[in-house]
């Protein structure tokens, strides 16, 4: 494929890209396009990819000959190594590319560097964009390569959403009915949106708190105004964080940007931390055995105390562990069918 | 021939009496070449050779008072064809024993071109390095691909390459027999 043909792809070519049908997955960009029953399937396989980790031999040679580049526009130490762990373990070749020291310095653009990818015969590409919708651009113009949303701008991170469901589950034995609250800057947290997703989908009750500025309002319907079956229907917004915290079954601490303090989104850095840190006394409120998360990284001693950052309730390490079982499993499974896909040379 | 929902024709080859008996003898079979439960390990391939595996445990176990230790092994994350394949789904290998040292007895339902078998030992070979790898197998269906063959087999059963062998199992399907179906599609 030449590079101008593929900029001019038709509507046809371009949705049979973006079409996910559970039955052959080609991209992951965001939990939207899940049904509940493939993150389920999702979750058993990554169960089986925590036992591969567990083994003295960390490696099997499923995804022998795969190449996986990393495309990272925006700084990560976890969720790239967690990538690139995950693709070697699967015995994939895993070839990191940064923003910095590539092309991408000479003002190649996005679009560009994806062809030259394709054109190099790699077979998923791992993207990270300060801009929403740059993996979905990608997915557009790259058919013959999986691409996989490992953060967007604001707008989703899925795998995140996932490593913290299949954590859930694993700690709660079920994610229907469980009551989960995520607290902090919910507004500008791709996290906490792929997460509303995940979690609508497989039934578990969402409640988000904090501060009123930083809850996306808009993404909920302006409050009372979505339509009654929209899966966001169902979310709640208790600003009240002691309230919300009742009875909860997971409590998932947000990072606060601290340049969020300048840009008139908190009154105080003290009022936060005095009204929505996520702290012992309040994690008394919420069920006995109640988990706390962070996506990382944390500001200890902001969002979330110290004390129980690094206590018996918080599976932040676990979350950091399952994120490269996700991972593999995701890997896998778009790696799994290539040799079928429309669009591939014969 | 008699013929399925599907319309395509079926014919049963073994029965659950037969299955039974199979395993029965299967079971004196391993305990006579091993003298005993011994070092044994019984390791199921998901998902039939799983419950295969807990049958032939629990026959050993009426037969000489105790039973080996079961594991489980997956073989998807060492099939050759990932690529040509739809939706494949992993599931946990469950190995509660140390395979160092032991002699073990993989358990399959069916043996066709032997490529499952050839997975299998290379996942076991992946957690350690067993004393010796025997294969048990319900039915023989001919056609192997690589040089693979069982040490215990419950009935050969000739094929054409046109039939699918299908073992269900009171666990996992409504019946309990073997049936092989006629596909009716152009063999290659």
């Amino acid at each position: 494929m030449t590079t101008p043909d593929s900029m001019a792809l038709g509507n046809d070519a371009r949705d049979m890209a973006l079409t996910d049908s559970a039955s052959n997955r080609r991209n992951v960009l965001d939990l939207d396009d899940f049904s509940a029953e493939e993150i389920f399937s999702v979750l058993d396989d990554t169960g089986a990819m925590v036992e591969v980790l567990g083994r003295d031999i960390k490696k099997v040679p499923t995804l022998r000959g795969r190449v996986v580049v990393t495309m990272f526009y925006e700084s990560s130490t976890r969720t790239r190594i967690s990538f690139e762990e995950a693709g070697k373990v699967l015995s994939a070749d895993v070839i990191n590319m940064s923003s910095s020291g590539s092309s991408v310095d000479k003002g190649e653009s996005l679009l560009n560097t994806g062809l030259t990818l394709q054109a190099m015969g790699v077979d998923v590409v791992v993207v990270r964009h300060p801009h929403a919708g740059a993996p979905y651009l990608l997915a557009r113009h790259l058919p013959k390569v999986s691409v996989i949303n490992a953060g967007d701008g604001l707008h989703a991170h899925p795998t995140q959403a996932l490593l913290d469901m299949y954590t859930m589950r694993e700690k709660l034995g079920s994610l229907s009915g469980a009551r989960v609250v995520i607290v902090g800057d919910v507004l500008h947290s791709r996290v906490a949106r792929s997460n509303l997703w995940g979690l609508t989908k497989v039934g578990a009750q969402v409640i988000l708190s904090g501060p009123t500025t930083l809850m996306p309002l808009d993404l909920l319907g302006g409050r009372g105004e979505l339509e009654e079956d929209h899966p966001f229907a169902q979310v709640d917004v208790d600003t009240d964080l002691d309230r919300a915290i009742q009875g909860a079954d997971v409590v998932m601490a947000l990072r606060l940007q601290s340049e969020r303090q300048h840009s008139g989104f908190l009154p105080s850095l003290r009022e936060y931390i005095r009204r929505w840190q996520v702290t012992e006394e309040r994690l008394g409120k919420a069920n006995p055995g109640a988990l706390v998360m962070h996506p990382g990284p944390m500001n200890e001693g902001v969002e979330i105390s110290t004390s129980l950052a690094h206590g018996d309730s918080s599976v932040i390490e676990a979350q950091v562990t399952n994120g490269v079982a996700v991972r593999m499993a995701l890997l896998y499974r778009l790696c799994a069918g290539q040799g079928n896909r429309i669009g591939d040379d014969p | 021939m008699a013929v399925n929902s599907n319309g395509k024709p079926e014919r049963q080859i073994m029965d659950a009496q037969e299955i039974q008996r199979s395993l029965s003898r299967i079971a004196h079979e391993i305990l006579e070449r091993n003298r005993g439960v011994g070092s044994l390990v019984l390791v199921g391939i998901h998902t039939r050779g799983v419950i295969l595996s807990q049958r032939l445990a629990e026959n050993i176990r009426r037969f000489e008072g105790s039973q080996p230790p079961l594991a489980e092994l997956d073989i998807n994350l060492y099939r050759d064809d990932l690529q040509a394949r739809e939706n494949p789904r992993v599931r946990p290998t469950k190995f509660p024993v140390d395979v160092r040292g032991k002699r073990v007895v993989l358990v399959d339902d069916v043996l066709f071109t032997g490529r499952t078998i050839r997975a299998a030992l290379d996942a076991l070979s992946d957690l350690g390095r067993p004393r010796q790898v025997q294969l048990a197998i319900l039915v023989d269906r001919g056609h192997r691909e690589l040089p693979i063959r069982a040490d215990y087999v419950g009935k050969n059963v000739p094929t054409s390459l046109d039939e699918e062998v299908k073992v269900r199992l009171t666990e996992t399907d409504q019946y309990e027999d073997v049936i092989i179906v006629k596909l009716g599609r152009e063999v290659k």
